[in-house]
C-alpha cells in the first residue's frame, strides 16, 4: 500500500492529525459544527462555489500575488536566494483574506446573515469585516483590549468597514481571550451566526478548512518558482507561526517534497520564562484549548499561561493540531526569534528591499537574515511574506523610542 | 483493586439522590459554586449549607483560566479562585479531607484542560478516594471520552453527567442516552451560564421530549435564577440547576469582606429562598 500522503491525507474523519485535533466543545455546539462540517464538504465539491472564490480571489484580493526574489538581502546576506511570496500585496495587507472569503461565501451558502470573528493583529478582523462588507453580511470582531491598543489602525479600518469591534477586558486581553468571547456569542446565536475562525486552531473542520483556502499560497508559488529559478521547490521554506495559518498554507504544497526544509518560527518573546514568550515548541505541553488538542504553554495545573510577544498575531499559547503533528513526523522544524531580532528583520528589510513586514513576518525575516549566509549562493530560501508592516508602525516607533533612550541611558552609566 | 462497578445493582450516590427527591414528589435541587470561590477553605462550609438548605446534589466548579462555555458571573469565580491558587489537585484534597463531613453528592462541574494536566487515570483515582459522585465535562462531548474518561469513571463508580442542548441532534441524543448515567444535564437555552429573565417558550415540551428519549434523570440549568423558575422548571424536570444566582451572593460577600461563615450564611438563605416556592 502507498504510504499516506502528509498533504492530504489528514485529519481523519473525526478531525484528527495523529493524536491531535478532534472537536472539543460544549454540546451546544456540536450540532452546529456538524452541519458546517457537511456544508463545507457539499462547497467542496461544488464547483460554482470554488469557481466563485477564484474569481473573487482574483479580481477583488489580487491573486496570484507575486514571488519576489530579494536581490538585495541576498546579496547583503552572501549566501542563498531569498524568494519573497508577496501575500502582503494581497487586498487588506495580509494572507488571512484568503480564508476570510471563503469562509463568508461558505456563510452566505448556510443562509446565516451574520459573521463574527477574533482577532489579535486586527489583520483577521480586517479581512473578515471586509468579506462582510461585500457579501452583505452582519460582522461583529471580538479582539483584546491589549491588542486594540497596539493595534489601533486596525480597530478603525474595521469599524470603517461597517464591522463592530466589540473589546474584550478579560483575562490577558489579547487573542486567546477574543477567541473565548467569540465562542460565547457564537454558542449564544449559533442559529444565526457563523463563527469566522481566523486561524488554523479550534474545533474540526476548522483547521482543515483554514489550511485548505490558504494553501493556494503554497501551489502558487510552487508554480512561480519554477516559472523564474527552474525549479519546483526551493531549498528552504520558513514561515511565521501564531496559531499556523499562513505557514500551513505554503509548506502544504511542500510536504510530501521531503528535500525541502520547512522551518516555523514562533515568537520568543522577552525571554525564556512561561509567561514571557509564545513559543509552544519550548515549553508548551499536551493539553486541550478552545476546541483541539494540542501543545499548549500552560502551568502544571492545566491553567493556561499569558503569553507575551511585541507581534499581536503571534501572542497565543497554543498551535494548530496539524503543526505539532507535522513536527512529531520530523516534517516542520520549530524555532523562535525574540522581539528584538524581530524588530531588527523588520529594519534590515525595510532598508535593503523597501518593504515593511508585518512584526508577525518579521519573525520569519529574522530566521531568514540566521539562516541565509549559511547556505550556499545557488540554494533558494522561500518566504512567506504574510503581511505588510503599516499596521505596526506605531508599535516599531514606541519600541525603537524605548530602546533609544535605554541605550542612550546605558551609554551615560555603564554599570 | 475493586470489581468494576459497571453494570452492578448498586445504585450511585446520584440516582440515590435523585430517587428519594422523586420519592418526595419533587425535582432535585442542584444548586453549583466554583470551588476556591473566594478560596478554598470556604468550599465546604459552602457546600454544607447548600445541603442544610435543602441541595439534593451540589455541583462545584473547577476553576479554569479559559472559561469559554460560562457567563461573565462564573468567569468572575473562577478568576477569583485562580486568585486565591485553588487547583483541582488542592479541590481533591480538600474534598478527601472531608469526606466524612460532606454528606450530599458531588458534581466536579469541568473543563478538560485540567484533567489531561493530571492524567486521566490518576484524576479518576484521587476523584473517587475523595468520593466525588459525578463528573461533568463541559468541553468534552462523549465521543472525545467514551473510551478513555467516562470508561474510568464507570468503572470507578463516578457518574460521567452529559450535557444536551436544543441543538443536539436525535442521534446526539441517541449517543448520550448510551452512555450517560446520574443524570443528563439539559442547557435550557443557546448560550453561556448566567441568569435570564424569561425561560425560552418552548423549554417544557422540550424536557418533556428528552425525558422519554435518555432513560436517566433529566436536569435542567442554565439561566435559572429564581424561585419561579425553580418551580417552573422542577415541574416537568427531574432536577433544577442554579448556579449563577449563587455565585453572585458569594462574590458580594466576598466584595463586602464577610467572614466564611457570613457567606454561608447567605447562600444558604438565598437557596432556600429559590425554593420558596416549592
Amino acid at each position: 500500500m502507498a504510504k499516506p500522503r502528509l498533504s492530504t491525507s489528514y485529519p481523519d474523519e473525526r478531525g484528527y492529525f495523529g493524536p491531535y485535533g478532534g472537536r472539543f466543545v460544549a454540546e451546544t455546539l456540536m450540532g452546529p459544527i456538524e452541519e458546517l462540517e457537511r456544508a463545507y464538504r457539499k462547497a467542496q465539491k461544488s464547483r460554482q462555489f470554488r469557481r466563485e472564490l477564484e474569481q473573487l480571489l482574483k479580481d477583488y484580493c489580487g491573486r496570484p500575488t507575486p514571488l519576489y526574489h530579494a536581490r538585495r538581502l541576498s546579496e547583503e546576506l552572501g549566501g542563498a536566494q531569498i524568494y519573497l511570496k508577496r501575500e502582503d500585496l494581497l487586498h487588506t495587507g495580509a494572507h488571512k483574506i484568503n480564508n476570510a472569503l471563503g469562509q463568508a461565501l461558505l456563510t452566505r451558502r448556510m443562509g446565516k446573515p451574520r459573521v463574527i470573528a477574533e482577532t489579535g493583529a486586527g489583520q483577521h478582523g480586517v479581512a473578515t469585516a471586509t468579506a462582510a462588507a461585500l457579501l452583505g453580511l452582519e460582522c461583529v470582531v471580538y479582539m483584546g483590549t491589549e491588542d486594540m491598543e497596539r493595534q489601533r489602525l486596525n480597530v478603525y479600518r474595521m469599524r470603517l468597514l461597517g464591522a463592530e469591534v466589540v473589546g474584550v477586558d478579560s483575562g490577558s486581553r489579547t487573542l486567546k481571550d477574543a477567541i473565548n468571547e467569540a465562542l460565547r456569542d457564537w454558542v449564544t446565536n449559533v442559529e444565526t451566526t457563523h463563527y469566522i475562525l481566523g486561524s488554523v486552531l479550534g474545533p474540526h473542520p476548522f483547521p482543515a478548512m483554514v489550511r485548505d483556502f490558504h494553501s493556494v499560497i503554497g501551489e502558487e508559488a510552487r508554480r512561480q518558482l519554477r516559472e523564474q529559478t527552474g525549479r519546483w521547490e526551493p531549498d528552504v521554506a520558513i514561515a511565521c507561526v501564531g496559531g499556523g495559518s499562513n505557514s500551513i498554507g505554503l509548506f502544504r504544497a511542500f510536504l510530501d517534497s521531503r528535500k525541502v526544509r520547512l522551518i516555523g518560527v514562533e515568537a520568543g518573546g522577552s525571554g525564556g520564562g512561561l509567561g514571557e514568550h509564545a513559543a509552544r515548541f519550548e515549553g508548551g505541553s499536551l493539553g486541550v484549548l478552545q476546541g483541539t488538542r494540542t501543545l499548549v504553554l500552560q502551568d502544571q495545573a492545566g491553567q493556561v499561561a499569558p503569553t507575551a510577544s511585541v507581534s499581536a498575531g503571534l501572542d497565543y499559547p497554543a498551535i494548530g493540531p496539524e503543526h505539532v503533528f507535522l513536527y512529531e513526523r520530523g516534517r516542520i522544524e520549530f524555532t523562535s526569534a525574540d522581539d528584538a531580532r524581530a524588530v531588527e528583520a523588520f529594519h534590515r528589510l525595510a532598508h535593503t528591499e523597501g518593504i515593511l513586514p508585518a512584526l508577525e513576518t518579521a519573525h520569519a525575516i529574522a530566521e531568514v537574515l540566521e539562516l541565509a549566509p549559511r547556505l550556499g549562493r545557488k540554494q533558494i530560501v522561500l518566504v512567506n511574506l504574510s503581511g505588510r508592516g503599516d499596521k505596526d508602525v506605531e508599535s516599531v516607533m514606541a519600541w525603537d523610542r524605548r530602546h533609544g533612550e535605554q541605550a542612550a541611558e546605558d551609554q551615560e552609566d555603564p554599570s | 483493586m475493586s470489581p468494576p462497578l459497571l453494570g452492578s445493582k448498586k445504585r450511585t450516590p446520584i440516582a440515590s439522590a435523585l430517587r428519594r427527591a422523586k420519592k418526595g414528589r419533587r425535582a432535585a435541587f442542584i444548586p453549583y459554586i466554583t470551588a476556591g470561590d473566594p478560596h478554598l477553605d470556604a468550599t465546604p462550609r459552602l457546600v454544607e449549607a447548600l445541603e442544610e438548605a435543602g441541595a439534593d446534589i451540589v455541583e462545584l466548579g473547577v476553576p479554569f483560566s479559559d472559561p469559554m462555555a460560562d457567563g461573565p458571573v462564573n468567569q468572575r469565580a473562577a478568576y477569583r479562585a485562580l486568585q486565591a491558587g485553588t487547583t483541582l489537585s488542592g479541590i481533591l484534597d480538600q474534598l478527601t479531607a472531608r469526606r466524612d463531613r460532606i454528606r450530599v453528592p458531588i458534581v466536579l462541574f469541568t473543563y478538560l484542560n485540567p484533567i489531561v494536566a493530571m492524567g486521566v487515570d490518576e484524576f479518576v483515582e484521587r476523584a473517587a478516594h475523595a468520593g466525588v459522585a459525578g463528573v461533568l465535562c463541559v468541553d468534552a462531548p462523549p465521543e472525545e471520552i467514551e473510551h478513555d474518561l467516562v470508561a474510568e469513571l464507570r468503572r470507578r463508580g463516578i457518574d460521567p453527567i452529559f450535557l444536551l442542548a436544543p441543538t443536539s441532534s436525535r442521534e446526539r441524543i441517541k449517543r448520550v442516552a448510551k452512555l450517560a448515567s446520574g443524570f443528563v444535564y439539559y442547557v435550557s437555552r443557546l448560550g453561556i451560564t448566567g441568569e435570564q429573565a424569561a425561560l425560552a417558550p418552548q423549554l417544557i415540551s422540550e424536557v418533556k421530549r428528552l425525558r422519554r428519549r435518555v432513560g436517566v434523570p433529566v436536569a435542567v440549568g442554565f439561566g435559572i435564577s429564581t424561585a419561579e423558575q425553580v418551580q417552573a422548571v422542577g415541574e416537568v424536570a427531574d432536577g433544577v440547576v442554579v448556579g449563577s444566582a449563587l455565585v453572585r451572593v458569594v462574590e458580594e460577600g466576598a466584595e463586602a469582606g464577610l467572614s466564611t461563615a457570613e457567606i454561608a450564611e447567605r447562600l444558604g438563605a438565598r437557596a432556600a429562598e429559590l425554593l420558596s416556592n416549592r
